[in-house]
């Protein structure tokens, strides 16, 4: 018998040819373990990450199996390496071409706030321009760090409410940032 | 009688022939790296293109004008950091030129066995992606294991695995431990088998060379003028190599091959970096089995930091550390340019120090930077997917690039 | 007969008697100060004469020393013979006030991106430069961040607290 980990089933009341539980606890954890990242990597960080989905660390037992370059069809915008200031409008395209529910993770130092890189040049933080879900410090994380920043979105995937990308916090968090 | 087009008016004659434009935007799954360009294609052929950088400036140069030169080391790693070993040791090695002071013979050999570990690391990216663009993933997984057993080799030395951070000016922080011993023995007996395996995959695969043969070439006089350097002017067939033109850290004491192409197309760069990864491990070789006894560092108690154990058991050693770190020595007045050659070809160093404590000017001589100008004219008449597999193998890392 | 510092500096000074300012060793290399307004002829000819031949373009930048009025910015070639591995450092020091000067990118190609970036860095303007415009910093920036004038950080940040920098 192998002794892989499969993910548990809700809580639900089971029986012949049916289970019944609550819907946003399956939806939840079918959106916990099927995210789709979009690995936005830019710098040194991104050799991190480029570890994290060899064999090694394997990034893919999680569920992000396939990597979307295209922003349209991700869940998880993974930041992954310096964001300058020439590349901000960049970024925020990207963010705002992905659908809801959306994600955001910034990986490493840079991302989070800028760095070591207190110059002119460096975005302090992507925070500035969209908002973001988890945080990973390091520079650059290792693997395991950032596989833990993935688990953490998974825990934030699991208990979100449906209803939250319709609700008026989120709407106004949206407006902060200028995003419609 | 006028004359009536048989294809009707929306037929567009060949005269009035329009250009697509398409824009190979910063980010994208296939460019390694923030970099844009925009394309004119006909077709599927290009007509031009126009390259924009800059998207992942972190203004290194200004940056190191603050910090004194112990803190100027994790700015270095940054660079390529793929092979973030070479970057400290040249930037340790150009103030050790600045300083005068010279190291024993065990840190020179211990420095080209790190170095030469970072090569094979960076190689080993290289044309793991290259063969991941063009549709063979396996030599990938494989090829990054390999990464992960260089990674631990440099942990045992400095801690870190990716921007290391390594060694200090006048040579490392500790010796080699025996578990290093250990782990290079096994990495050096296990790894040419691995490697023979990857290549046995790709070098002579029919469709990788149909992709790959006559692709993004350029001819040798160009090369120079471009200032090429490393990997990608040895493939156009000029025999240029840091190692032996200006020798540092006894390079001259090891007995290696410099592989050189003729056509500089993607082919001659991919088994450039091939043959290189062969002839690093020669050398790695060469350098351990002839590890000669001595001090891991010179003694110049100004500049190297003192013993951990001192550090934390007596307090002038800690104030001595501290002033070291925090640029409370001077570097003496002086400019130099250094030159090493890393594993895209020479990064130099150019430091003018005004007696201060950290340094007046500090330009980095950045081979990704002065080659990727080139790229427009190498890609100029292929079709776009030539462009992806020629841009992946000029190993253009974003960092390195925009500085 | 393979290059070396004098034979070097006597070509340069026999061709170009009124240009060759200063010369001097530093660290066994040879190190000319020339005068910024003969710099394409200088470089053309150690690149095309028979005997110089440095084909080899490695660096190409330039330092801003605001203290040495009227000299302000020097833009410094370090070029390479190849054949003989002889190196050489040039240096030709404009004013500030009007940092004009030629371009080299007609004599090596590879100087076309280094001077954008030197452009874009100290706001030296390259006479003859196919495309001169920057190259790292985003578009619309008005400074030359590199000139000692200039601070580091971002002085529009708001969220700095003074208190912990030691400000």
């Amino acid at each position: 018998m192998s002794d892989l980990k499969l993910v548990e089933a809700p809580e639900g009341i089971q029986g012949e040819g049916f289970f019944a539980t609550s819907l946003n606890k399956v939806i939840g954890m079918a959106r916990a373990n099927s995210m789709w990242p979009l690995p936005f990597a830019t710098s040194c960080c991104g050799i991190e990450f480029m570890a994290t989905m060899g064999s090694n660390y394997d990034l893919a037992r999680f569920g992000s199996e396939r990597m979307s370059f295209s922003p349209r069809q991700a869940d998880l915008l993974m930041v992954m390496g310096t964001i300058a200031k020439k590349m901000g409008p960049v970024l925020r395209q990207v963010y705002e071409q992905m659908a809801e529910p959306r994600w955001v993770i910034a990986v490493g130092a840079c991302a989070s706030s800028g760095g070591i890189f207190d110059t002119y040049s460096v975005l302090q933080g992507i925070d500035k321009i969209i908002p973001v879900d988890v945080y990973v410090p390091g520079c650059p994380p290792r693997p395991e760090q950032i596989i833990d920043g993935v688990m953490r979105i998974q825990d934030l995937v699991r208990d979100e409410s449906l209803r939250r990308r319709h609700s008026p916090e989120y709407k106004q968090l949206l407006a902060s940032y200028g995003i419609v | 009688m006028t004359e009536q087009s048989i294809f009707g008016e929306d037929f567009v004659k060949p005269e009035e022939k329009q250009y697509n434009t398409l824009n190979l935007g910063p980010t994208h799954p296939a460019t390694h790296g923030v970099f844009q360009n925009i394309l004119q294609m006909d077709g599927e052929i290009i007509i031009s293109a126009e390259p924009t950088i800059g998207y992942i400036h972190r203004a290194f140069e200004k940056l190191a004008e603050r910090r004194p030169f112990y803190q100027v080391t994790p700015i270095t790693d940054r660079l390529n950091y793929c092979s973030s070993p070479i970057n400290n040791i040249g930037w340790h090695l150009t103030v050790e030129k600045l300083l005068n002071v010279s190291t024993p013979k065990r840190v020179d050999y211990m420095r080209v066995i790190i170095m030469e570990l970072a090569r094979i690391a960076d190689h080993l990216v290289c044309n793991a992606v290259l063969g991941v663009d063009s549709g063979a993933l396996t030599g990938f997984t494989y090829m990054f294991q390999e990464r992960e057993r260089i990674y631990d080799l440099y942990e045992e030395i400095a801690g870190a695995r990716l921007t290391t951070n390594i060694g200090r000016v006048g040579g490392f922080e500790r010796d080699f431990t025996p578990r290093f011993h250990e782990k290079l023995k096994e990495f050096l007996a296990g790894f040419p088998k691995r490697f023979e395996e990857f290549d046995s995959l790709i070098t002579r695969n029919r469709i990788f060379m149909d992709r790959v043969v006559n692709v993004g070439p350029i001819s040798a006089e160009k090369a120079l003028s471009y200032s090429f350097a490393g990997p990608n002017l040895r493939a156009a067939g000029v025999d240029y190599d840091v190692r032996v033109m200006n020798p540092y850290c006894s390079y001259q004491d090891f007995d290696f091959m410099i592989p050189v192409g003729t056509h500089g197309d993607t082919f001659d760069r991919f088994v450039v970096r091939q043959n290189e990864i062969r002839e690093s491990l020669k050398i790695i070789n060469q350098a351990y089995n002839n590890l000669p006894e001595g001090n891991f560092h010179a003694d110049c108690p100004e500049f190297y930091l003192p013993k951990k154990e001192d550090v934390y058991n007596s307090m002038e050693a800690l104030i001595w550390h501290f002033k070291i770190v925090m640029g409370e020595v001077d570097l003496p007045a002086g400019e130099v340019y250094h030159s090493v050659e890393g594993a895209n070809g020479e990064l130099g160093y150019y430091l003018i120090s005004d007696g201060g404590r950290t340094p007046y000017r500090l330009h980095f001589r950045r081979p990704s930077f002065i080659y990727y100008q080139a790229y427009p004219e190498m890609i100029k008449g292929q079709m776009l997917s030539d462009a992806i597999l020629t841009l992946s193998s000029m190993n253009v890392i974003a960092g390195e690039l925009d500085a | 007969m393979a290059l070396n510092n004098d034979i070097v500096l006597s070509r340069l000074q026999e061709k170009f008697p009124d240009a060759i300012r200063e010369a001097y060793i530093n660290f066994d290399q040879l190190n000319i100060e020339i005068d910024p307004a003969h710099n394409a002829a200088i470089l053309r000819f150690l690149k095309e004469d028979e005997e110089m031949n440095f084909n080899y373009l490695t660096d190409l930048t330039a330092v801003h020393m605001p203290e040495q009025t009227g000299k302000e910015i020097g833009v410094i070639y370090h070029i390479h013979n190849l054949y003989d591995n002889y190196r050489l450092r040039l240096k030709a020091w404009i004013p500030e006030s009007e940092p004009v000067i030629a371009t080299a990118s007609s004599i090596w190609l590879g100087a076309n991106w280094m001077e954008r970036e030197t452009y874009d860095n100290f706001g030296v303007r390259f006479d003859g430069h196919p495309d001169l415009r920057r190259i790292l910093n985003v578009d619309h920036m008005e400074i030359f961040p590199l000139l000692k004038q200039y601070p580091l950080e971002d002085s529009s940040r708001e969220d700095k607290d003074d208190r912990f920098f030691g400000r």
